[in-house]
């Protein structure tokens, strides 16, 4: 029998460059301030799964030797290492759930990390395909999610113009709502034309279209129904879980209407009883590394009709004050630690629905969505939570 | 007394590790076919579709293939962007374009080369290319059984 699980403290590091703290130091940072929301002790914490991305991103190979154990308190406690590539903070969030929702243990941590400014994000990410068949025509992350862009952006009888401009405005809203939340990366105030006229990386996609890196990490802690009962009067309860793999060779499948991100929430969706996502859900942190990539979300997710994500941003529904606002927190493309990145989603949402979200808290907001993608679809995770069990 | 010296907060270092990949069954009669100026597909016995570059087993219907197919060098272009910054590692020099091409014959597609395209002006890219366009493989003339055998796909 799966038991109810709840959220019952988050904590997250200022993201940025952190060049003054070392990766354990960061962790520890996180892993405290989760303890604290949570007040609870680390002699309370029954079990630690922790993540991040590739070890050659951090170039000292062994993450869970080097930070795993001593940065998180899992000294003497059962500790797993999970890492996903772009997903890895959610399958750390996942795996922390499973672990208690299973009954074998009853507080669990959940660590996600990343310091980007130690070294090279995209370099490893040029290394992450196989070298027969797809190392040479791989180019950074940006270069298979531009692709991706470019044929959604052509997919429908939709004017290019007009979602291009909706993607700018992904890009203006994120960054603007950054500034209400005290644990973002970049601020910057833009306009539509600052996006537009920014430099091509990828075509179409442009440097105001794509996620910073940042160092950062960010801890969730969970606990049963029965502690978390007893460790806070606002838990956020875990409603939906579900996780869909894609086929290595992403162009198997279609990767605009992408089958395993469709079929991912409609998974999660089902266990939350939900029906109408967008009347439903009070809020989402959609994974957002580049500004089209929302828009794919949002269609593969429900929230609209194929091809019709423009409209969802044109008239607002997605902004602040609108139906469902998405990425209050300033999403991943205002802060990308890789590593803790999806467990930023997590997190915020359950910011979001125990109305601790400070200056960027949607009013009311009862159920919140979130996911986290790796690779370019290949692997992908949603996870649902509300006020109520 | 002697000033003492500043710690430096960073210290910069390389990690550098050399790889042997082994190139898979399918890999070796795929490569094979290419040395050939031949591009090959297996088809699914399940699904029954092609799979190119073709594989030892389906992904999706998890069962083994070995029904090797012919497929064409001609195809449609389904996407592509134009890189423009130097990733670190990157094998080739910005600019250039990365394509995703459906052969032919296949109902899979994969990443290669778009060359032929006057990339001078990056805002004028898009008005030379049509997704949906037909384009054909580029072979070099002399092929060693790698991917980049094919030196680009070119719009036909």
């Amino acid at each position: 029998m799966v038991r109810k699980v709840a959220i019952v403290g988050t904590g997250q590091t200022e993201h940025g460059k952190r060049r003054e703290v070392s990766f354990p130091e960061l962790v520890y940072d996180a892993v405290r301030r989760a303890l604290d929301d949570a007040n609870l002790t680390i002699e309370e914490v029954d079990a630690v799964v922790t993540g991040s991305m590739p070890a050659p991103m951090e170039g000292v190979n062994a993450p869970h030797l080097y930070w795993g154990d001593d940065a998180t308190g899992a000294v003497m406690k059962p500790n797993m290492r999970v890492a996903t590539c772009g997903t890895t903070g959610m399958s750390v969030a996942h795996s922390g759930y499973y672990h208690v929702a299973s009954g074998l243990f009853d507080v669990v941590l959940a660590v996600g990390a990343e310091k980007q400014y130690e070294g090279q994000a995209q370099g490893t990410m040029n290394t992450v395909g196989d070298a027969h068949f797809t190392r040479p025509f791989v180019a950074g992350a940006p270069g298979v999610f531009a692709a991706q862009s470019n044929e959604y952006l052509h997919r429908y009888d939709v004017p290019e113009e007009r979602v291009r401009l909706a993607a700018a405005e992904v890009s203006v809203r994120n960054h603007n709502d950054a500034f209400d939340n005290p644990y973002a990366h970049i601020k910057v105030k833009i306009g539509v034309d600052n996006v537009l006229n920014s430099r091509i990386i990828c075509y179409p996609i442009r440097l105001l279209d794509v996620c910073p890196q940042s160092d950062g990490a960010c801890a969730v802690v969970y606990a049963s129904e029965e502690k978390a009962r007893k460790i806070t009067d606002t838990p956020a309860w875990v409603k939906g879980v579900a996780y869909c793999g894609n086929e290595y060779w992403i162009y198997d499948s279609d990767s605009v209407e992408n089958p395993a991100t469709i079929e991912v929430a409609r998974q999660a969706y089902r266990m939350a009883g939900i029906t109408n996502p967008l009347k439903q859900l009070d809020v989402a942190e959609i994974y957002n590394p580049f500004t089209f990539q929302e828009m794919m979300h949002y269609e593969c997710f429900g929230f609209c009709e194929p091809g019709e994500a423009y409209k969802l941003v044109e008239e607002g529904v997605v902004a602040r004050g609108g139906e469902l606002p998405c990425d209050p927190s300033g999403g991943v493309l205002s802060t990308n630690p890789i590593g803790a990145t999806a467990m930023i989603r997590v997190a915020e949402a359950a910011l979001q629905v125990t109305g601790k979200a400070g200056a960027h808290q949607v009013p009311d907001a009862e159920t919140a969505f979130c996911n986290g993608l790796g690779g370019a679809n290949t692997l992908i995770s949603v996870m649902i939570l509300g006020r109520t069990p | 007394m002697a000033e003492e010296e500043e710690v430096k907060a960073v210290k910069p270092g390389v990690v550098k590790l050399p790889y042997r990949w082994s190139i898979g069954e399918a890999g070796l009669k795929f490569f094979q076919g290419m040395k050939n100026k031949k591009i090959m597909g297996t088809k699914c016995p399940k699904c029954g579709k092609v799979l190119v570059p073709g594989r030892k087993f389906c992904p999706t219907c998890f069962v083994d293939l070995s029904d090797w197919v012919e497929v064409s060098d001609k195809g449609t272009l389904e996407s592509w962007t134009l890189v423009r910054y130097p990733f670190l590692e990157q094998p080739k020099e910005p600019p250039y374009i990365i394509a995703r091409i459906k052969l032919d014959g296949a109902d899979s597609s994969f990443y290669h080369y778009l060359g032929g395209v006057d990339l001078a002006d990056p805002d004028k890219v898009k008005d030379q290319i049509k997704i949906g366009a037909k384009v054909e493989a580029v072979w070099r003339d002399k092929t060693v059984g790698e991917i980049t055998d094919i030196e680009y796909f070119k719009l036909a």
